[in-house]
């Protein structure tokens, strides 16, 4: 407990601490989107011509779509040609476990964000892949992976090396028509990661990605894909950050899932971009799309994500359970302060006999920040017995901010049972009553019920993710009592 | 599949607009018309018409009776209304337009009726034009702008300061459809005065094979310390469709008790808005739907919460069955500065067969951090354990599965206050349940 509040405190009256950039020569497309960028970044990637194929049209078909307005956010529009597609650091990607040969000024600066490459590699047994802007800068255990057969490597890299896979699999979960943004991002994605658990594999570490914009004026449309065959189980980490910047930057990416039958696939988030200044200036806007698919029997998909940063947050990891007894699951915690204006939530669509999916929302607002939770529960006709359940609470702080829930039910099936229950108040002044009265002072009280307003969804979160997730809320905290 | 027809209508407006030359309502109108030509009808891409696809009910050209018909006999009447109606304030409205000499009386202090163009030229001008149509304010969609467009002997009703009203007022809408589809569009605005007490009932029957359509407006104006019921029992022919807002203000401390019973017809969207005006101000909602056969009922609330210490609770509960659709889409709105509000909203529906579709989506949005606001969902089955307990006492499956729906009902019959309307909704209920009463 009282580490706990130690760490709270140690964060309280800090700012973004990820702001710095690092000066790096970076390799740059001009600014602008067509079809010769396009073929610019596939000649680059050395991609082959069935994926310049699939780019093009997702263009194409973008090009005919306009930006969703019903989401409940406000944002200037977006110029879709002032921003650059593709930024790379110039250095050489280094091979497995050559770690050396990476960039000096990039270790430092991945150092500087607590991923120490060479440290992570003795000490925590995280598997990780960076990728900075446009591309995938290291990736570690991968030898250690390739023993059970696990790939585990930069999308780039699989288009090379295991273009098949990534044939069978890209696009299945996300169409590229699905929506503007992954229309978009399927486009012009430019890395991400790419992970294959094979039959039976029990994955032996987590495996994690670590986004980072470095380059001003840059988006960054990164795309993942994990396949979990048969029975295999995989924990998966999620991290990102950007420097403080006066402009928006744009991060529009795609994360597709798919689960066999008994696979299991654990997706943890923490979300950390640039939220934008005390003003409202700048600030990451993070238009996402994540799905995931239960195609197996008895299978498993669970999201957990804690979003703490980006000025704009559009954001709604789903899960189609089309197999027979599959298992959906949503936690998440939604910290808005300052002008961050967060829409987020989940769609759980049920498809498949008995199955069950379980959502649970906290939202946290504070300062002027407007905080959402829109998600939809679909029960389609063949869902016999199909079952869900869905919490969302949300706590206001501070009478400036909003909070809003925007649930949709739709129902086809008699034997169905779906329930929804949503609350929103603010902290309660017995609470913080209590707590003064035993001597904490009402930043700390604040942070304390908090905490324990989030605690469900932190539990959710692996080890090493909860302990960062905590302070982070806590940070963004600061200054937001009073 | 038909195509979905509009183009008529413009000659339809020119049609009653000249017929009707010098009424006051005649700007109101070309506004309304211009509106829905502008908006046109309402598409599924349209966010607060995502379930119900109303566009459908335009694939056959409608007759909009201009003048005054008097097509209806009083055998008719007494057919459409409810028990206890010859008690009433009846108030008898033949396709969308006031008819007075269908209409009958048993008070005639405490209140005044009189056409809506009587109300803007005469001594409620203050009243009409402070009240009449700020619903379009709220409802910015092309179904609201067809009701201004053609609003036709409108109504406008006072109540009078403190008037306690003994006998509700039943508002009784009757669609000639023995010859050609109608589009009906009846007005009414109500202004109730401070502490007065007052009962409504509004109810639709369609006479005749063919289709109908009502698009009815409402605007209640509720000042301080008065209280308002208001009953919406819709129990037509499945070639009844109806569109209604009632839009209520309370603009003034007072206290709101709704109920909307909905047991049969086509197509079927209810707003019901509640925007609390003035601090302290209370509301009740309560809506049943109990659906079979091809019914669609979209029921779509909304409580705006514009000044602290207000308090509303809202129950909608819903049994589905054969091919019937089920909507809800609550809303709770609680603006800035709008501190120490209390709201609740609850929905709970129960899907009897598989071919039946429930689609709910209650909402909150809050702007003010000292509130008190929550809302509950759910759509399932029968209790499968209450079902035992009642098997197991001999009685058969049929006779408990009615029980049970009859209970889960009764919850909202029972906010009916009004004893002959409530028992007439009990029996409506016990016949679809096959139960004795």
């Amino acid at each position: 407990m009282a580490d706990e509040m130690q760490l709270l405190e140690e964060r309280v009256n800090r700012e973004y601490e990820y702001g710095f950039s690092t000066d790096i020569e970076t390799d740059t497309a001009p600014k602008g989107l067509n079809e010769d960028i396009i073929r610019l970044i596939s000649r680059k990637k050395h991609e082959p011509e069935w994926l310049l194929e699939w780019r093009l049209k997702a263009f194409r078909h973008w090009e005919k779509m306009t930006m969703p307005k019903w989401a409940n956010l406000q944002y200037p529009e977006i110029n879709f040609q002032d921003i650059i597609y593709y930024a790379a650091p110039k250095t050489k990607k280094a091979k497995p476990g050559k770690l050396d040969e990476v960039d000096p000024e990039l270790l430092k600066t991945l150092d500087k964000l607590g991923i120490s490459l060479n440290e992570q590699k003795r000490l925590t047994g995280v598997a990780v892949d960076v990728v900075m802007d446009s591309v995938s800068v290291a990736t570690t255990f991968q030898e250690q992976l390739a023993e059970k057969g696990i790939i585990f490597c930069a999308i780039s890299e699989a288009v090379q090396k295991h273009p098949d896979l990534l044939r069978r699999y890209l696009g299945t979960v996300v169409p590229m028509t699905d929506n503007f943004f992954a229309a978009l991002n399927s486009a012009v994605f430019t890395d991400g990661s790419f992970c294959y658990i094979p039959k039976g594999v029990r994955c032996p570490m987590e495996l994690s990605t670590y986004f980072r914009i470095n380059k001003e004026n840059s988006g960054q449309f990164e795309r993942t894909l994990i396949i979990a065959e048969d029975g295999a189980y995989v924990s998966y980490l999620e991290g990102c950050t950007a420097p403080r910047r006066d402009e928006n930057q744009l991060h529009a990416a795609i994360v597709e899932i798919v689960a066999m039958g008994h696979a299991e696939v654990k997706y943890s988030t923490v979300q950390n971009w640039y939220p934008g200044d005390d003003a409202g200036k700048g600030g990451i806007y993070n238009f996402v799309t994540k799905r995931g698919i239960c195609k197996g029997n008895n299978s498993k998909i669970s999201w957990t994500q804690v979003e703490t940063g980006s000025a704009i947050t559009w954001k709604y990891p789903s899960v189609i359970l089309k197999g027979d007894n599959s298992i959906g699951e949503f936690y998440s915690v939604a910290l808005t302060t300052k002008f961050q204006q967060a829409d987020t939530g989940t769609k759980m669509h049920h498809i498949g006999k008995n199955t069950r999916s379980r959502i649970v929302s906290k939202g946290i607002s504070a300062g002027k920040s407007q905080n959402s939770y829109r998600g939809l529960v679909k029960v389609a006709k063949t869902a016999e017995n199909a079952r869900n359940f869905s919490q969302c609470d949300s706590l206001l702080l501070g009478d400036k901010c909003g909070a809003h829930t925007f649930p949709y039910i739709e129902s086809k099936n008699n034997t169905a049972v779906v329930e929804h229950e949503a609350t929103t108040s603010k902290i309660g002044e017995d609470q913080l009553f209590y707590c003064e009265q035993r001597g904490l002072d009402a930043e700390k009280a604040v942070a304390l019920i908090v905490t324990g307003f989030a605690k469900e969804v932190m539990n959710n979160l692996p080890m090493e993710f909860a302990v960062e997730a905590q302070k982070l809320l806590a940070v963004s905290l600061e200054g937001s009592v009073g | 599949m038909d195509t979905i027809r509009t183009e008529y209508l413009e000659e339809r407006f020119k049609e009653l607009q000249s017929a009707q030359t010098g009424s006051a309502l005649q700007n109101w109108r070309s506004e309304g018309f211009k509106n829905f030509s502008k908006l046109g009808l309402p598409t599924l891409k349209n966010e607060e018409w995502k379930y119900t696809g109303i566009s459908r009910l335009f694939t056959k050209d409608y007759t909009i009776p201009s003048k005054k018909d008097n097509v209806i006999d009083r055998e008719t009447v007494d057919k459409a209304a409810i028990p206890g109606a010859s008690g009433m304030e009846h108030l008898v409205f033949v396709n969308g337009k006031f008819n007075k000499d269908l209409s009958s009386f048993q008070s005639n202090d405490g209140f005044e009726i009189c056409s809506l163009e009587e109300a803007f030229n005469g001594k409620y001008h203050e009243d009409a034009e402070a009240y009449f149509n700020k619903s379009s304010l709220f409802i910015k969609d092309g179904i609201h702008a067809l009701n201004s467009s053609f609003m036709n002997e409108s109504v406008f009703i006072k109540i009078r300061k403190n008037y306690h009203a003994t006998k509700p007022f039943y508002f009784d809408h009757i669609f000639d459809t023995t010859s050609n589809h109608l589009l009906a569009s009846p007005r009414i605005l109500v202004v109730i005065e401070e502490n007065a007490n007052v009962q409504m009932i509004g109810s639709y029957y369609t006479h005749g094979s063919m289709d109908s359509f009502s698009n009815e407006v409402m605007e209640i104006v509720v000042k301080e310390n008065a209280r308002l019921e208001y009953y919406k029992i819709q129990n037509d022919t499945p070639n009844g469709s109806h569109t209604g807002t009632t839009h209520i203000r309370q603009v003034g401390k007072s206290y709101v008790h709704t109920v909307n019973i909905s047991l049969n017809g086509g197509m079927i969207r209810n707003n019901t808005d509640i925007i609390m005006e003035e601090q302290a101000n209370e509301a009740h909602m309560y809506g049943l739907y109990f659906l079979k056969g091809n019914t669609h009922v979209d029921n779509h609330t909304l409580v705006d919460n514009t000044k602290p210490h207000c308090f509303s609770n809202e129950l909608y509960k819903g049994i589905i069955d054969e091919h019937a659709t089920g909507v809800f889409s609550g809303k709770i709105y609680v603006r800035p500065d709008a501190q120490k509000i209390n709201a609740y909203q609850s929905n709970k529906n129960i899907l009897l067969s598989d071919t039946g579709t429930i689609n709910t989506k209650p909402q909150l949005e809050i702007y003010a951090d000292d509130v008190k606001c929550s809302h509950g969902c759910t759509v399932g089955r029968l209790d499968d354990e209450a079902l035992y307990y009642l098997r197991a006492r001999g009685i058969n499956k049929d006779l408990a599965k009615s029980m049970l729906l009859k209970a889960f009902a009764e919850e909202i019959v029972m906010q009916i206050k009004i004893e002959p309307l409530k028992e007439y909704v009990e029996v409506q209920i016990s016949d679809r349940l096959q139960l004795a009463d």
